[in-house]
């Protein structure tokens, strides 16, 4: 007989464990499903997870990993902040589109004009747009008690119908022979989010989001907000008792994360996108998610887990041209490892025990 | 008939059809509410069974085989998130969330090759009876996943109302601890509400991909899960509602196609965010100013039981 008994305290071990062992058991669980599907497991694996970092063309894929991981932790962070607090904010793909067509909307507005404050005016009007479409299911749940959840991610649809519109409509590049897509930024040097290291992928957005990692542990361990923020995740009646107005923790983390969400967009459409176009946004926002929780929430955690998730893309981009993987194994070996992660949790609080129930 | 261009008759018998998917999904997903479960991974059980379904039915050539295809395959991805949140003690929001990004990915997976092929066809249940003017398009001109559909609703009505078993479900639901010092085992019971909405979902994705649209393209479902999930909340977890509530979204998106069609001065884009913001103008004044109680959501709604007794 298995029963489970309950920690006296949580356990460290786990505590730090639980994406370590998620991790393995993916690679053994996603190793099966690449051999049922024919392909070497060992083959994609090593493809995966060891050729971007030190593998032949390690040169260029160790840049990329810093390009795909600065959006997921920028946004990951912002997200942990609401988690935290049991607020579910789970349309951070629209704040992301919002802030990403704001920003860009302002700099094309003033193109081709060349001055060294546009830039940073665009980033603000990117965070700003990411901001607003947050505030949209923050102000509704706080004046109306709607759940935020399912408004968000309405929001993400309505967002892709708007970034459609915006791509053959309102932002189309007025010289690009009736293509799809606006001005391409990388043309346009005052707007544009070059690498600031040759090589190393390293853009604004990988600075934003190491930035916003330390302020965001600073926030979490020394502030009364990150206190206000953990206690009332853990504990909603004594976090009520003890002052905290739920209310403002709501338009607060909603619109934290959605600030963030809208400046990872503005950075990748200027940066590596280069330009709006109706497919621009490739889902960070949902990987995030994972991001999060394989991070522990921890803001260095999460930047531990946004490199390694980009590291699975990065790999999984090789595998699929290298070894023929098609690039929704990708997916699948993600969300499975979200299934791990989230199913090892039980042992930070439980404990297995082997034999009979005693009778009491 | 004609309103603006458009046939009543027309637009209430494709109404019909078109809040199917959505009506099985909510349906389910209300037992699996009302039995203390909040599973947000329909949109991921219903695209699975959109998959799952359109295989079944290409392999065999019976669309009939194609939706107990699709309800297995929505069941077998619920058996997971079960395992998760009632054997691990997973937390119900996450895990519904993974649920459906693994679903997205696992249907595109599976759904190689299957690209640009059709379905075996779903054919009207009374043949030529739908031909009757006015009756016929709506009351008889339907292929039978419609009327299964209606039926569950009555079934499912019926037996959360009048029976043993509903009261049960009701009992888990509403206090999971009372429920379990009264004898019930908690888990079983709540495995069996997820398994049952699993497969109505999966059953709903099918219709998607067997009968809506009718083919296999990545993430088909396009959100009806979450509308779903929506309704449920509209319907403050009451059957008959779920069927007004779909009948309300179905006639909305099909409205705004065929506005779309008309060549209504609307831009297109526009008129496709349509459902997605009625959906939310429905969520403010279903819940503005009104409790959890108040909303008639079960009491013990997304909380996990662990038996320490």
């Amino acid at each position: 007989m298995l029963r489970l008994e309950k920690r006296p305290i949580p356990s460290r071990f786990w505590l730090y464990g639980t994406p370590v062992v998620a991790v393995i058991l993916t690679m053994i669980f996603g190793g099966l499903l690449f051999a049922l599907m024919g392909v070497n497991p060992f083959a994609v694996i090593k493809t995966i997870f060891w050729d971007p970092l030190f593998g032949e063309f390690a040169f260029y894929l160790r840049g990329q990993l810093l390009v795909k991981a600065g959006p997921l932790i920028l946004i990951a962070i912002g997200l942990s902040l609401g988690f935290r607090a049991g607020i579910w904010n789970i349309g951070a793909e629209g704040q992301y589109i919002m802030g990403a067509i704001i920003g860009a909307a302002v700099g094309l507005a003033v193109f081709p004009t060349e001055n060294r404050l546009i830039y940073p005016v665009m980033v603000l009007a990117g965070a700003l747009g990411g901001w607003a479409w947050a505030m949209i299911p923050a102000i509704l749940k706080t004046r109306f008690n709607t759940n935020e959840i399912l408004v968000s991610l309405m929001l993400v649809y309505v967002a892709q119908t708007i970034l459609a519109k915006a791509s053959t409509g309102f932002l189309k590049n007025p010289e690009g022979m009736g293509f799809p897509g606006s001005r391409n930024f990388s043309s346009y040097p005052a707007a544009a989010n070059p690498e600031l290291i040759a090589g190393s992928g390293l853009h604004w957005g990988g600075v934003a989001a190491f930035v916003v990692a330390v302020a965001a542990w600073v926030l979490l361990s020394r502030h009364i907000i990150g206190f206000q923020i953990r206690l009332s995740g853990q504990a909603p009646r004594a976090a009520r008792f003890a002052g905290v107005a739920p209310q403002k923790l709501v338009v607060l983390c909603m619109g934290l994360s959605g600030a963030l969400a809208g400046l990872a967009g503005l950075f990748e459409v200027t940066g590596p996108a280069g330009q709006i176009s109706i497919d621009f946004n490739v889902g960070y926002g949902f990987t995030a998610i994972i991001v999060a929780f394989l991070g522990r929430l921890n803001p260095l955690g999460i930047v531990l887990a946004g490199i390694l998730m980009a590291l699975t893309y990065v790999g999984g981009e090789m595998a699929s041209t290298n070894l023929g993987l098609p690039s929704a194994a990708i997916q699948v070996f993600q969300g499975m490892l979200l299934f791990f992660l989230l199913a090892l949790d039980l042992f930070t609080n439980y404990r297995l025990r082997f034999g009979l129930r005693e009778i009491a | 008939m004609d309103l603006g261009g458009i046939n009543l008759v027309t637009l209430v018998a494709s109404l019909m059809v078109a809040s199917v998917p959505i009506m099985l999904a909510a349906i389910g997903e209300l037992v699996v509410e009302k039995s203390g479960v909040l599973n947000l991974g329909v949109e991921g059980m219903m695209v699975m069974g959109a998959i799952c379904g359109f295989i079944a039915a290409v392999a065999t050539g019976s669309p009939v085989l194609g939706f107990v295809g699709g309800a297995l395959g929505g069941a077998a991805l619920a058996a997971i998130f079960a395992l998760l949140t009632l054997g691990f003690l997973a937390n119900q929001v996450a895990t519904g969330l993974a649920l459906t990004l693994f679903g997205l990915g696992l249907s595109s997976l599976l759904g190689q090759g299957y690209n640009g092929i059709k379905p075996p066809p779903t054919t009207a249940l009374f043949g030529p009876l739908g031909e009757i003017p006015v009756i016929g398009p709506i009351l008889l001109g339907h292929d039978w996943v419609v009327y299964v559909s209606i039926l569950v609703v009555a079934l499912v009505w019926w037996v959360l109302k009048s029976t043993r078993a509903g009261l049960i479900i009701r009992a888990v639901g509403e206090s999971h601890d009372a429920a379990h010092a009264l004898g019930y085992k908690v888990a079983r019971i709540r495995l069996l509400c997820i398994l049952f909405g699993g497969a109505m979902a999966g059953m709903g994705g099918a219709y998607v991909s067997l009968v809506r649209v009718p083919q296999w393209v990545d993430g088909i479902t396009a959100g009806a899960g979450w509308i779903a999930l929506a309704i449920v909340v509209f319907a403050s977890w009451k059957p008959w509602r779920v069927l007004l509530g779909a009948y309300l979204f179905g006639g909305i998106s099909v409205l705004q196609l065929r506005l779309q069609a008309a060549g209504s001065a609307i831009p297109v884009e526009y008129l496709s965010m349509a459902p997605y913001l009625i959906t939310i103008l429905v969520l403010v004044i279903m819940s503005s100013g009104r409790g959890r109680s108040a909303l008639n959501a079960p009491a013990a709604l997304g909380q996990n039981f662990h038996a320490s007794r």
